[in-house]
């Protein structure tokens, strides 16, 4: 053991333990006789007091604690309340306000692990009282340590540029951070920068997305990275270091004014290849710009379909249009590292693809078509300049709409995706507006919680828009009747009358839901968080912490925690922002003392602990008797994985001390 | 099955449960949480990482009258210290080739691969050892093997695999 | 690989075709095949739908009697029947489920001196030529190509739910592949597994008959000239009532529905009578010489 570790002993004196057993209300209470815990809690070992109390993590309930170390010189604390996770640090700092050192503390935590799981009471308190007596044993070998402080990069990096991550950025770029701002398309913009018109105002996407991506291509503290990925990710909340892959895009993006004459001079007379930012309904040339105000306002070459890279050769005529020479066909993928102090995340979302759900047939049956598909032919920058024209380019009379595709289903996903009840409105309003085709549509319910929404439902009543209940069983090319001849039928049961139907439209829509991307799992990875078993991102608590994550310093924003509408996400956004800047702003972050050394007494040279860490933070000293290891504190992380592995018991971990684990462990078998 | 439930046996084990704190800890509040109802026969000690699981700590649990014990760390690859779950499973390998001989049954003792969103995989773990632990009974650790008992077991194993013309 | 087979009432009933047809086609093929000695009922309809664990017993005999039979790790049972390849699937969940639901059963087998211990796979024998025997062989045995013959493939609604063993649920595409192998030009339509009215036409003709009636009439106008069956109350449902529908629907039909192996069985150069297809209502023969 290090000399600093206690042997039972504080400042030489007797440990003298104070308990508190909260009842949380009846969230403890409930289930545990709290009473009957205390009273256990004042027959173990140099436990002075031991009292229970309604909400311990209260003021009176702090002052409580407070008053007792004062009046009865308790040396040692433990709360038996809810997890360490929760509130570890308020009881510790109401330690450290009576003049406690706040490592003097423990937590047990029968909340979470005992009156919420359990279901017999008898057992419920058996449990409270194993999990009190194991932190009263271990509480009396804990020894005063101190908080280290370490220097915050002021810089933040946020991940992802749509709506959300432009938000973040803007914020905190706004208040003198530097943000980097890193993008995988090649520009910014997102799904919004694909919309329309957005619900329920009808307000037009562009008009009110455009202004902010520009700020975020203008802000002296913000740098864009478009087409590029965040590859690895090190360090520690207030130093992290990104690595970020930036993708070749052939052309110079300080060069390029975006005058598009490369474009208009391509040895592809005609746009040729899908244009992914019109769903495919449109062509693109080998070299493009995504779309007119694509930010940053820069083209890119695709090597799969450009000439110069597939055939090795070309006229290259795009190159000699370029009165900037912008153009380079060497570029190369480059790796580029920066360092901050904190992590957004805001890396969005997909749509759910709907060939998944055969029995709708999209792609089997031309005029069926997904949800952002229609965004774009409804969009006045889209591929048909905004009309609604089906693939034949004829008007369709009927559309029919289909909600809840990829949602609210188990074979698929059982979770509600949000939005997709009002952008159906939005786009049933929408079309019916552009062609006065009868629009049906075909929903299980109707959600719409938030603001002016279920009045624009409302509206849409009004408008003579169909609305049938009833999940859609098959959308067929099979007809019945004359009427259905040509025509795309609908088979659905009308829950709300009790029949199956058949309803003939000549264009479906397919409202698809909001999944996590296909590498949610390995960015979560990089990032050192977790996600949820359908790939949403982890907020650490769902209602107190909703923008933090697992890894301190790592914040969410927007779709990626889980569907959201763009209010939501722009106020999570700003959410996270502040987060983000309440951490560099600080300018410091404390570190858990939980790091471990070596007594050099006991180390015996055997070096076993050196191929443990992870961290490279074990390195022998040569100039020792005997080579000794020793731990550069700097470096560790407080794993204990060194502590476990060496075979002379000369590690040892603050906070972790073999000693208070075996007490812990003694103390939790040996009374109940 | 052991939801909670008594069983008329009588017998109810008690488990120790070593639990990282960064997912399997954080997995555990979460079941608390979604008040997912489980047997109360696991009583968790929190660790930073299950690389810091000393196998002293697990044959201290058995010895303290402990009737099984658990390891709770981040999935492969997921370790919050990057490695130190493997370092966990190696260890955990090793000491049940020892508890065996020991006549500690292999039920007794469980390394889970837990993450902070799997609430539902702590509350089915916990239930199925439970379970498993209870039809073993309680355990009760044999004389303390001598040496000599060692090399007789050896001995016996070499001859099974029929090695033993070479090694003597 | 030697297969057990396992007829069902039907196959030496209403179905014989079918049988007759898949003994000719396999033995042309070169598929070993031996029936299943002493075989019962499978269980379907009347047991299933008045004592399900009578009718998961009666089941599961067939399934030990097919263990007894052959000694092998894996046996393949070729049910052609789709009403019997569903509950022999159904029975065979049930007794291997988990929770232990098959004890009762098991209880059963053991008294009638039997023992079930879950080597058998059921197999359709669509899947059996697909998968195992496999199409490129099937088009190398062809001998009177089905050139220009276009052929709707009707798979019911039994071989692919619940269990889609060996096809796509939504839009099975095996029998499909067998015509197209055969040379005829298989017919893109998506009532493939839509209702055939089933055991309704018996007792609600006007109901069961115009589901089958929509089959018909849209293979029909899709361009079909004929179209092809896996099972046989499909088939009997589609063949035997194109007469009354005639009477009750305003426009006629008149298609010829044959079991997938009959039309085989024509492609590989086999005679009508080895194939049954004299039984049939709606003569197949026209239907081909037209082309």
């Amino acid at each position: 053991m290090s000399g600093q570790n206690g042997n039972g002993k504080t400042n030489g004196s007797a440990p003298r333990v104070g308990v508190y057993v909260c009842h949380c209300g009846i969230n403890i209470a409930g289930k545990v006789d709290c009473e009957s815990v205390a009273e256990f809690a004042r027959n173990l070992p140099d436990v002075v007091v031991a009292r229970d109390y309604k909400f311990m993590c209260s003021d009176p309930g702090q002052e409580l604690i407070q008053d007792d170390i004062r009046e009865h010189k308790l040396n040692r604390v433990v709360v038996a309340s809810c997890s360490p996770l929760m509130h570890e640090n308020t009881f510790r700092k109401a330690c450290a306000d009576a003049g406690l050192n706040p490592f003097y503390f423990q937590m047990a935590n029968i909340r979470e692990h005992v009156s919420w799981v359990t279901k017999e009471k008898d057992e419920a308190d058996k449990k409270a009282k194993a999990l009190v007596a194991a932190a009263v044993h271990r509480v009396r070998f804990h020894s005063a340590l101190e908080k280290k402080r370490v220097d915050v990069h002021p810089d933040v990096v946020v991940v992802g540029g749509g709506i959300s991550g432009i938000h973040a950025a803007l914020t905190m770029a706004n208040a003198g951070k530097h943000v980097y701002l890193i993008e995988r398309e090649p520009t910014i913009g997102g799904h919004m920068a694909k919309f329309d018109k957005t619900f329920p105002t009808l307000d037009c996407s562009a008009c009110i997305l455009t202004p902010k991506m520009s700020d975020v291509k203008n802000h002296p503290n913000i740098t864009l990275w478009s087409y590029s990925e965040v590859v690895n990710v090190d360090g520690f909340a207030g130093n992290f270091k990104v690595q970020v892959k930036r993708k070749p895009r052939y052309v110079i993006e300080e060069n390029c004014i975006g005058c598009l004459q490369c474009v208009e001079e391509c040895v592809f007379k005609n746009a040729r290849f899908d244009d992914e930012f019109n769903e495919n309904l449109g062509k693109r040339k080998p070299i493009y710009m995504p779309f007119p105000q694509a930010t940053p306002p820069v083209v890119l070459i695709d090597p799969t379909q450009c000439l110069r890279f597939t055939k090795g050769k070309c006229a290259s005529k795009c190159a000699e249009a370029c009165e900037k020479n912008a153009i380079d066909f060497d570029q190369k993928e480059k790796i580029e590292e920066v360092e901050c102090g904190a992590i957004i995340l805001s890396t969005g979302f997909k749509t759910f693809d709907a060939e998944r759900i055969p029995q709708y047939g999209y792609k089997k049956y031309a005029n069926v078509y997904t949800s952002l598909e229609l965004e774009r032919l409804v969009n006045a920058a889209g591929p048909t300049s905004g009309e609604i024209k089906l693939r034949n380019g004829s008007t369709p009379q009927s559309v029919g709409i289909v909600h809840c595709v990829g949602s609210r289903d188990q074979k698929t996903n059982a979770y509600c995706s949000r939005v997709c009840c009002m952008y159906s409105l939005k786009l049933a309003h929408l079309v019916k507006e552009r062609t006065g085709a009868e629009v049906y549509n075909f929903y299980i319910d109707m959600r719409t919680p938030g603001k002016g929404y279920e009045e624009f439902y409302d509206r849409l009543l009004e408008e003579g828009n169909h609305f049938i209940r009833g999940r859609v069983a098959e959308v067929t090319d099979w007809a019945m009747s004359p009427e259905e001849q040509g025509k795309l039928v609908i088979r659905v049961e009308d829950t709300l009358i009790g029949v199956p139907r058949r309803i003939p439209v000549d264009m479906v829509v397919l409202s698809v839901g909001l999944e996590a991307h296909d590498d949610a799992d390995d960015v979560r990875r990089m990032f050192g968080i977790s996600c949820s078993k359908q790939g949403w991102f982890t907020e650490r608590h769902p209602k107190l912490a909703p923008v933090s994550t697992a890894t301190d310093g790592v914040f969410l924003a927007g779709a990626c925690q889980g569907p959201k509408d763009i209010p939501d996400c722009v106020a999570q956004a700003g959410a996270a922002a502040a987060e983000a800047l309440a951490l560099v702003d600080k300018g410091f972050v404390e570190l858990e003392p939980n790091t471990a050394s070596i007594n050099a007494d006991l180390c015996c040279g055997c070096r076993t602990c050196v191929s443990m860490c992870p961290y490279s933070a074990i390195k022998v000293d040569e100039t020792q008797d005997g080579e000794k290891s020793i731990i550069n504190e700097a470096l560790c992380k407080g794993c204990g994985t060194c502590v476990a592995a060496c075979p002379s018991g000369a590690i040892s971990q603050n906070l972790f001390t073999d000693e208070q684990i075996f007490e812990e462990i003694e103390g939790v078998l040996s009374y109940v | 099955m052991s939801n909670g439930e008594k069983t008329p046996t009588g017998f109810e084990p008690r488990i120790v449960a070593f639990f990282c704190n960064w997912c399997t800890y954080t997995a555990s509040d979460l079941t608390g949480i979604s008040r997912l109802i489980y047997a109360p026969n696991v009583r968790v000690i929190r660790v930073m990482c299950s690389g810091r699981i000393d196998p002293q700590f697990i044959l201290a649990a058995l010895r303290e009258g402990a009737d099984g014990v658990l390891i709770g760390g981040c999935h492969p690859g997921d370790c919050h210290y990057q490695e130190g779950n493997y370092k966990a499973l190696r260890r955990f390998k090793l000491l049940k080739r020892f508890l065996n001989r020991m006549g500690v049954e292999d039920e007794r003792i469980r390394l889970e691969w837990i993450a902070a969103s799997e609430g539902d995989k702590v509350q089915k773990v916990v239930n199925e050892m439970t379970e498993q632990v209870r039809k073993l009974g309680p355990l009760h650790l044999a004389p303390i093997a001598t040496p000599e008992a060692f090399e007789h077991e050896d001995k016996q194993e070499l001859v099974a695999a029929g090695a033993e013309g070479e090694s003597s | 690989m030697r297969y057990l087979y396992y007829p069902g009432c039907s196959l030496k009933g209403t179905g014989r075709a079918y049988e007759e047809s898949i003994l000719a086609v396999f033995k042309k093929l070169e598929i070993p095949m031996d029936e299943i000695e002493d075989w019962n009922c499978c269980g379907a309809t009347a047991y299933m739908a008045v004592d399900e664990q009578k009718a998961y017993a009666v089941a599961s005999r067939n399934l030990a009697l097919a263990e007894r039979q052959m000694d092998s790790e894996e046996i393949h049972v070729i049910a052609p029947c789709a009403a019997c390849y569903l509950v022999l699937l159904k029975a065979q969940h049930y007794l291997e489920s988990k929770d232990g639901q098959g004890k009762e059963i098991r209880h059963a087998l053991k008294v009638g001196g039997l023992k079930y211990q879950g080597k058998v796979k059921i197999r359709h024998p669509l899947d059996v030529l697909v998968n195992d025997y496999g199409v490129d062989k099937i088009k190398e045995k062809v001998e009177r190509p089905l050139e220009g013959v276009r052929v709707a493939s009707y798979y019911g609604c039994q071989i692919v739910r619940p269990y889609a063993e060996f096809d796509n649920q939504y839009n099975p595409i095996s029998m499909d592949r067998v015509m197209t192998a055969l040379g005829a030009e298989a017919v893109e339509w998506p009532l493939k597994t839509r209702c055939c009215g089933g055991t309704l036409t018996g007792v609600v003709p006007e109901v069961g008959q115009r589901l089958s009636y929509i089959l018909l009439r849209e293979a029909k106008s899709r361009g079909a000239d004929a179209i092809v069956t896996a099972c046989p109350l499909c088939q009997f449902n589609l063949e035997c009532y194109q007469d009354e529908m005639n009477k009750r629907f305003m426009h006629p039909v008149d298609i010829p529905p044959v079991y997938f192996t009959q039309m085989m069985g024509v492609a590989l150069g086999l005679g009508e009578r080895e194939l049954g297809l004299q039984r049939q209502f709606v003569p197949l023969e026209p239907a081909l010489a037209a082309k």
